[in-house]
């Protein structure tokens, strides 16, 4: 992002996350009360980014050892003659999504709540700075007017 | 595979005549489904999928992110208009993009996100300036507000309303249409808010105002209480207090039972299911003034509706249902997920048959409806039986345009009120009325 930008910026979707990025900006004159909003935002980010990158990561794995074994125990390679990757259907498929979604169930109950409580915070953190702003506004208007 | 058909306009206006539908291979998709009391016309979307599943090794970077730029560039424009009598017609093409896509929450508990447009594609990839830019606004609260699927709830409660079996007031329909409209973009939006790493992660939702950064996460709950509040005031002080119970708690019901049940149990499809079904029953409410009979009959049909709709999609979901930890029947327990959308497509006759005897429409709707629900329940017996892809989108494909006739049969067999009054008559033994009337 250009240095002169007053904003956040938010880039494209991360490779193994999908989830994107957000370089916060940091003004000048950054409240104690904006700090904090800012460091639980960094800190939800960087949370998510993290269980994400690694749980689609350990789904991409497993799926593929799940493959493997399933091809090696019908007696298939990975790459049939034309060299092409060898697929098993989506019935096939419907048991490692089964497996995969109850193994990782406690996982995304935490998660869950982990998030839960992130969001209401954050949001809520985002209501007070906006408010504090608001003040702020008004009372510079009001001395503005004044003078 | 499928294809996605949306429609270009995001507005709530009239449709006229033809549409240009917008059909795009890419990772994005919505499913658009419009239905008019008088006008019969139907755009179905459909998705894209994958055939079969592919083992895609972790060092192959290479070539995945191109696959993906060859699917966000392609693009195809259709015209179409399919009328709901004929079958569903086949798409032109297919590719093998996968897609997905569901969220149920009405009607067509049809999920709606926003219409990704061609050029975003490639400015997906670039850095954007987190700053609200005012005339973006609309098109973003249209998408953080699953516009067109709030369209399909109003349209169902518009449904409710006009089988209720009282003379038509059209301050009243307008009034209970527009609390019920601001209800749904209220609840939609905290689903919104609720989901954001999750629709990341989804093909489908990933190009959400939120995901996106579009919007800030304060501004979407403002934007849903400054629709939540007005529009359940409105139904309560407008139109009846009932109606604006059945609206409050509905929104309750779809953001604090049914989001967070998703990831917690296979019970929120049924969850879902009541979402989706109270609507009408809000438009019976809106008219009538109580819970009648007729009300809960409409409301079971559309809850009905639901299962095998539901299902059948999301047979082709279960890799992102699975990766994202939603616990979805067709992925833990697909036996039942199929017998429950068969089972139901089984009571939308029995629905149907109940409806003359609580004296709602004539005893020629469930003759007529007769068909479209056997055949419905056809192709739930295929899916039941064939538990494959083809049968599923199948059935999702037949549900989207079962719904809408139904709806519309029920309504040209609705019972008329001078022959209930007739037949009140009758009853009564004033026989006196009925020699005033013969005499010159």
């Amino acid at each position: 992002p250009p240095a002169h930008s007053r904003n956040d910026w938010i880039g494209p979707p991360d490779k193994h996350s999908n989830l994107r990025p957000v370089i916060f900006y940091v003004p000048p004159e950054e409240s104690p009360l904006e700090r904090r909003l800012r460091e639980a935002r960094q800190e939800a980010q960087a949370c998510n980014q993290h269980f994400w990158a690694r749980h689609n990561c350990a789904f991409r794995q497993e799926k593929e050892e799940f493959i493997y074994s399933r091809l090696k125990a019908k007696g298939l390679e990975m790459r049939d003659e034309t060299g092409q990757k060898a697929t098993l259907n989506a019935e096939e498929m419907a048991d490692f999504y089964k497996d995969f979604l109850s193994k990782n169930f406690r996982k995304h109950m935490q998660y869950n709540r982990d998030w839960y409580k992130r969001n209401f915070t954050i949001t809520f953190l985002m209501g007070q700075v906006a408010l504090a702003r608001a003040l702020r506004w008004l009372r510079w208007k009001k001395k503005n007017v004044g003078n | 595979g499928l294809f996605v058909w949306h429609l270009k306009n995001t507005g709530i206006r009239q449709i006229p005549c033809q549409f240009v539908h917008l059909c795009r291979v890419a990772n994005d998709r919505l499913i658009t489904f419009q239905y008019f009391n008088f006008l019969k016309r139907m755009y179905v979307t459909q998705y894209n999928k994958d055939l079969s599943q592919r083992a895609k090794p972790k060092s192959d970077s290479v070539a995945s992110p191109f696959r993906e730029l060859q699917q966000l560039d392609q693009e195809k424009k259709v015209i179409h208009k399919i009328r709901p009598i004929s079958p569903v017609h086949q798409p032109l093409s297919e590719t093998s993009s996968r897609n997905e896509l569901r969220e149920i929450k009405s009607a067509a508990e049809t999920e709606d996100s926003g219409p990704p447009v061609r050029a975003e594609s490639k400015e997906d990839r670039q850095w954007k300036e987190m700053k609200l830019r005012l005339d973006d606004l609309p098109g973003i609260l249209a998408r953080l507000s699953k516009i067109k699927l709030t369209a399909l709830v109003v349209s169902t409660a518009s449904a409710g309303f006009a089988m209720a079996p009282v003379p038509f007031d059209l301050m009243c329909f307008l009034l209970a249409s527009l609390g019920t409209g601001l209800a749904s973009c209220a609840a939609n939006s905290i689903n919104q808010f609720f989901e954001v790493p999750f629709d990341s992660n989804m093909n489908r939702t990933k190009n959400r105002p939120l995901v996106r950064g579009q919007i800030s996460p304060l501004l979407a709950v403002c934007f849903a209480a400054s629709c939540g509040v007005p529009g359940i005031a409105l139904l309560t002080l407008g139109v009846n207090p009932l109606t604006g119970a059945l609206g409050a708690f509905n929104i309750f019901l779809y953001t604090c039972c049914y989001t967070p049940m998703k990831r917690m149990s296979i019970a929120n499809t049924w969850v879902g299911a009541v979402v989706g079904a109270i609507p009408p029953v809000m438009g019976w409410t809106a008219a009538t003034g109580s819970l009648d009979a007729g009300a809960l009959l409409l409301g079971g049909i559309l809850y009905s509706w639901q299962f095998p709709h539901f299902n059948a999609l999301s047979w082709g979901l279960r890799e992102d249902y699975s990766r994202g930890g939603y616990c979805m029947m067709s992925v833990t327990h697909p036996g039942l997920c199929r017998r429950v959308a068969l089972r139901h497509c089984l009571a939308l006759i029995g629905l149907s048959t109940v409806a003359p005897v609580l004296d709602i429409t004539t005893w020629t709707f469930p003759i007529i409806s007769l068909p479209i629900n056997l055949y419905i329940s056809y192709l739930g017996f295929q899916f039941y039986r064939d538990a494959d892809r083809s049968s599923s989108r199948k059935l999702f494909f037949c549900s989207l345009w079962h719904l809408p006739m139904l709806l519309l049969v029920m309504f040209t067999c609705k019972k008329s009120l001078l022959e209930k009054e007739d037949k009140g008559d009758l009853l009564g033994g004033n026989h006196g009325r009925a020699m005033e009337i013969t005499l010159p």
